[in-house]
């Protein structure tokens, strides 16, 4: 239980960072400790203590393997979100150093021109 | 055609690689990749509306294990919609986007995001379901960028980090959601989380599954308390993609999904159903009121977007409810879902209106332009057919839709939504007479003299789409009987959804 409350409170110094600082730079530091937490969470679910590597040996009979094993699927599911995380992380970062060769620099409030 | 199911994202996504490769040899033959693909997908996805439903196994894996992809009428409905709108805006940009440079690597992200968006609309699984769903999103942040210039990169900077927020909270729901049932499978949970045969209740986890779905796909919809991204990043995209953006991403990507799961997965509920129509009904309050006094001709039409697509979450929400009788619930939906087909045309059909306006002119200011019906025949009529259309006047198709709604709400008894939804009509429709008032007619200023029509390519689509508006509005009882009858029995036969899990 203590795990998933340490993964709550680093989504919440997450969703922090997102709102409250105003550098572009420390806010997409803030998705992606999000993003983390998250990944964190998933793997979590499949978590099994004193639990073996979700590998089918020979020596191994089935119902073994499925009292002891950790769930499989959850670990896929987290180094697709990590690619994904990565693939939206290089974006964040192409575009934030775009913004400064325009603006100069890197403040959220300074960054206004759209209103309305 | 069912062993071909997979090639609508199979295609568009080695099109998307292989147009990068060949336009390193020639610049000239990302158009024709471009089209040729578009053309392809298009003529599939109608075929595909005359297809019986059924179900496909990727890799041949059986149904809860492996992924399923899925067809039937919302299905079907939703990749016709995607892929006629995607052809048309493809041949509007060639002769558009030669004012922008890296014209091959706008034709490679186009493609990425209609191999998402076809993603999002065919698969069964869940976690499949964001895989698509962030293809989309992560071309269509960078397309909304693409002019990089000031406003451009702000707006997509704006768009990106909300649209990661709304991800992360669908893969939340997505994770809490498989650690009750220890499934991905659609139909699998569907068949778990039924009321009466399934084994598991209706408990305050899954309320709080469904809190965090309504936020993500919220957002990718721009429902009201999510909308700030999208008036800022439709109108800044370049103007074929604000077409696609505002006539088929929020749809494909918000709309859709919130149906699906809330419909086919999770199942009629009062709550889900009160809480979409009143973000539906103050979507459409607050999008045509802030819409009213926008110079800016995309921005304005990036307001009615969001007021329009409360009409179509409203109508969802109808369909929700368990407490109406069953045939005006079902009369809701179809409202619904008949607007949603009703705004992928008009919506579209407006921005690139506006954007050959803004070809010619070089002003998106509407104050500024004026008498340009004279100058510009084919785009100025095109442009009143969409206003009309989409400000309810009949015979256009918008005038059904939302009438179709509004009778609904009076018959399950909501006054009140009833009587906002005529009057958000009527404001719609004096915003529209506002702006044909000093786009179309007018006087022309002296610096307008010289403004031709745009060239073929660029008026083609728009004739198209004018056609499909009229017709979808005057032939309306050949298309209740066809296309949206099949899309609402689909999301209203939970078993049927069920079913698909046995299927192969």
């Amino acid at each position: 239980m203590i795990l998933y409350f340490l993964t709550l409170v680093l989504f919440v110094m997450g969703v922090y960072c997102l709102i409250a600082k105003k550098n572009i730079v420390k806010k997409i530091i803030g998705l992606v400790i999000i993003d983390y937490a998250i990944n964190l969470f998933i793997i979590l679910i499949g978590y099994r203590r004193d639990g073996v590597a979700p590998i089918l040996f020979a020596d191994m009979s089935p119902a073994e393997f499925a009292r002891r094993g950790v769930d499989p699927l959850p670990q896929a599911l987290v180094l697709t979100s990590i690619v994904i995380g990565l693939g939206v992380l290089a974006l964040q970062v192409a575009i934030c150093l775009r913004l400064y060769e325009k603006y100069k620099t890197f403040n959220m409030s300074e960054i206004n021109r759209l209103k309305g | 055609m069912q062993g071909l199911y997979p090639l609508f994202t199979a295609i568009p996504l080695a099109a998307a690689f292989f147009n990068l490769l060949v336009t390193k040899v020639n610049k000239k033959a990302a158009d024709y990749i471009a089209f040729v693909v578009a053309a392809a997908l298009a003529v599939m996805a109608v075929r595909m509306l005359f297809e019986a439903p059924f179900s496909y196994r990727v890799g041949g894996w059986p149904a809860p294990y492996g992924i399923l992809l899925v067809s039937d009428g919302l299905s079907s409905l939703m990749l016709a919609v995607i892929n006629v709108v995607s052809l048309l805006s493809i041949v509007y940009s060639f002769s558009y986007m030669n004012g922008y440079t890296a014209k091959p690597k706008y034709y490679s992200l186009f493609l990425l995001m209609i191999a998402g968006m076809n993603g999002v609309v065919m698969t069964g699984d869940f976690f499949n379901l964001f895989v698509f769903l962030e293809i989309a999103s992560i071309a269509s942040y960078a397309l909304v960028g693409f002019g990089t210039e000031h406003e451009e990169l702000e707006a997509s900077f704006k768009y990106l980090i909300l649209g990661t927020v709304a991800s992360t909270a669908i893969l939340f729901g997505i994770a809490f959601l498989y650690s009750m049932t220890g499934t991905l499978n659609m139909p699998d949970l569907a068949r778990q989380l039924d009321p009466v045969s399934g084994t598991v209740p209706f408990n305050r986890a899954l309320a709080f599954v469904i809190a965090l779905f309504i936020m993500g796909f919220g957002l990718k919809a721009s429902t009201v308390p999510f909308h700030a991204w999208l008036p800022d990043a439709h109108p800044s995209a370049p103007a074929p993609i604000s077409a696609m953006l505002s006539g088929v991403l929020i749809k494909a990507l918000g709309i859709y999904a919130i149906a699906r799961v809330m419909f086919s997965v999770i199942g009629p509920n009062a709550m889900v159903s009160s809480i979409l129509m009143f973000l539906g009904a103050l979507s459409m309050v607050v999008g045509v009121f802030l819409a009213v006094g926008q110079s800016d001709f995309k921005r304005m039409l990036a307001y009615h977007s969001i007021s329009q697509m409360g009409y179509v979450t409203i109508g969802l929400g109808l369909g929700l409810n368990p407490n109406v009788p069953p045939a005006i619930a079902a009369l809701g939906l179809f409202g619904g879902l008949y607007h949603l087909v009703n705004h992928a045309t008009f919506k579209s059909l407006l921005f690139l209106c506006s954007g050959s306006f803004e070809y010619r002119t070089g002003t998106r200011n509407r104050y500024e332009m004026g008498g340009l019906m004279r100058k510009m025949p084919v785009t100025g009529t095109a442009c009143s057919i969409a206003s009309l259309s989409i400000s309810g006047v009949p015979p256009f198709n918008g005038f059904w839709s939302k009438l179709v709604i509004i009778t609904a709400f009076i018959q399950a008894g909501y006054y009140i939504y009833g009587a906002i939804a005529v009057l958000v009509a009527f404001m719609t429709l004096l915003s529209f007479i506002k702006l044909q008032r000093f786009v179309l007619f007018g006087a022309l200023p002296k610096r307008f003299a010289a403004v031709k029509e745009a060239p073929f390519s660029m008026t083609m689509p728009l004739v198209v789409l004018a056609i499909l508006c009229v017709a979808l509005g005057v032939l309306y009882p050949f298309v209740d009987k066809g296309l949206i009858e099949a899309a609402r029995q689909t999301l209203l036969d939970k078993m049927s959804y069920m079913g698909f899990i046995i299927g192969g």
